[in-house]
């Protein structure tokens, strides 16, 4: 079977579930050799990606990586490209997973595609574009196809692999080492999921005011992440990297909760894919109706409240 | 300081916007708009120039439309502009596309390369990466603060929990992100609206950027679109008025749904 090679994403060595749904969309597609970038890798790490189904682990875990700003990572892809001829290259389609892809597709003159939601037979990638307005079909022409998957798209399975390590030396060339990662400031330390990758996404807009907790405690409740819109972070009510829209983070979670957005068509670029839409809304001609499953009419500082209780009395 | 910004000319996001049923392109035609992040670029570039002195060049790769996106960028500030613009350059993908603008900049010169973080039409998030590895320059991307003191420059990268403080030695290619007030991009005043009118504008066919026509255009493309498709609509949902118990009902709909 061929290889197919994941990039892990993994935060001081906790693996990030979006590894998992591309280790299970890798064994529809070959065999999965998961590639470790960067110190943190322990037993568990290598239980967790066995678990899954990665057949090799490809381990690189000097410090020198993860001071480096991105260009390590697609060195160290290139590396194995050369050395191993996989079938494909999969990477989370995250900020970073993106980058470092571009970067791989020049280093190894090979074709790369972004934002799948879906990979099938002969690596046609299924891709919504403009803000989930329309569904493409791309195909590599050139080279390894390089595909960035979006998190959420795949639901993750375990099916054990073999899990074989393999230790990968470096050597990084001085271009790698031109962005130095000086310091990682940790400005919300939270027990919140991910954006990106939670399962339920509880957002606000401009209808909740400057004081986000009543949105804090309804997401702590359901156990899904923040978002917000743009009207709030622009004001500086809620940091930017909680944005979700077309100048900010596109999620397609289980369900979403739009509380006080209206829904210009900005904003639901990046969320419309959701599987499961409610709204909370006083305005019931809001553009954002068009989109919602179920939704009440009325003031979310009334409604959230009440909602939030009857989720505690159910738990 | 030497500072180049790369801007986009996109199709507005408040419109629909279409792929060409010809040859599976973004339909260019019409509501062509500067894209938002590319603002924040020539802010952050007049912002550079201010603060260290020097010369802020525009430069873009499209159509002649894209003309607009170069006025707008002049009328903010920026002191002339590259418009690279070739027949040939039509359906380059992102590698062709960083490769012709990485040409380019060889022939401009630069200290400093700045861009938006994505661009609102194809979303690749790839350009600035892409563009530092042709360049053989350190990559800042992701910026929601820029600091350069002589040859020294860093950045705060924007992370999910935060930011990365990152350094390099200039020149480098620097992405940015959106931010709040009051950092948000300038609005051309009149008399920058009426100067822009008369900065030079640089016409650069892909001769004049040695540019290899084998690795440009859709012929070239290492990806392409087989076929796309209208995402189909979603259905009517449920919409019930707060009488006192919207809170219930919303939690009752999520029992259903098995997510409480």
């Amino acid at each position: 079977m061929a290889e197919i090679l994941v990039l892990v994403e993994q935060v001081d060595g906790e693996i990030k579930k979006v590894t998992l749904e591309l280790l299970t969309l890798a064994r529809s597609l070959g065999e999965p050799s998961a590639v470790w970038a960067g110190p943190g890798y322990t037993d568990t790490a290598k239980a967790r990606l066995s678990e899954y189904g990665a057949e090799k682990i490809y381990v690189a875990d000097s410090a020198d990586i993860a001071d480096h700003l991105v260009a390590p990572k697609a060195e160290l892809l290139a590396s194995l490209v050369g050395g191993r001829s996989p079938a494909a290259v999969l990477v989370a389609s995250t900020t970073e997973g993106k980058e470092v892809a571009g970067r791989l597709a020049i280093k190894t003159d090979s074709g790369v595609i972004t934002d799948a939601v879906g990979v099938a037979e002969g690596f046609v990638a299924e891709q919504p574009v403009f803000g989930g307005g329309v569904i493409v079909h791309s195909k590599v022409a050139k080279g390894t196809p390089i595909i960035a998957v979006r998190p959420n798209s795949t639901q993750p399975v375990a099916v054990a692999g073999a899990g074989a390590e393999e230790k990968v030396d470096v050597a990084l060339s001085d271009a790698a080492r031109g962005a130095r990662v000086v310091e990682r400031v940790k400005e919300k330390s939270s027990s919140r999921p991910e954006l990106t990758e939670a399962a339920i996404v509880v957002s606000g807009g401009r209808g909740v005011g400057a004081d986000f907790s009543i949105i804090e405690q309804l997401a702590d409740s359901l156990g899904a992440a923040v978002g917000a819109s743009r009207a709030v972070t622009d004001s500086g009510w809620y940091p930017h990297e909680f944005q979700v829209g077309q100048t900010g983070k596109t999620v397609a979670p289980q369900l979403y909760i739009a509380a006080g957005i209206s829904g210009a068509i900005q904003h639901r670029a990046g969320m419309q894919t959701a599987k499961t839409i409610v709204v909370i809304n006083k305005d019931g001609q809001a553009p954002i109706w068009e989109i919602a499953d179920f939704g009440v009419v009325g003031d979310l500082h009334k409604v959230l409240p009440q909602l939030i209780d009857e989720i505690t009395k159910r738990k | 300081m030497n500072i180049v910004v790369c801007v986009k000319q996109v199709p507005d996001t408040a419109t629909e916007r279409k792929l060409r049923s010809d040859d599976n392109t973004i339909d260019r035609s019409a509501n062509g708009v500067i894209n938002e992040l590319c603002e924040y670029a020539v802010e952050d570039a007049l912002k550079l120039k201010e603060a260290h002195g020097g010369e802020v060049t525009v430069l873009t790769m499209g159509p002649d439309q894209a003309t607009d996106a170069i006025r707008k960028a002049l009328a903010m500030g920026a002191d002339k502009a590259v418009h690279l613009s070739d027949e040939a350059l039509h359906g380059s993908d992102a590698l062709s596309t960083s490769y012709a603008l990485s040409q380019a900049l060889k022939k401009i010169g630069f200290d400093v390369v700045i861009l938006g973080s994505e661009s609102t039409d194809a979303r690749t998030g790839m350009l600035a990466a892409m563009l530092a590895e042709r360049l053989g320059v350190p990559q800042l991307t992701l910026a929601s603060k820029i600091e350069v003191s002589g040859s020294a420059i860093s950045i705060h990268r924007q992370t999910d929990y935060g930011y990365d403080k990152v350094e390099a030695t200039l020149p480098a290619v620097v992405s940015v992100v959106e931010k709040p007030d009051p950092f948000k991009p300038r609005y051309p005043s009149f008399k920058g609206i009426m100067a822009a009118k008369k900065k030079p504008i640089e016409k650069l066919g892909i001769a004049d950027a040695e540019i290899d026509p084998a690795q440009i255009g859709l012929a070239a493309a290492w990806s392409v679109v087989a076929d796309f498709t209208p995402a189909p609509p979603r259905g009517k949902g449920v919409v019930v008025n707060d009488e006192g118990d919207g809170g219930t009902k919303a939690a009752e709909f999520l029992v259903s749904k098995k997510f409480i």
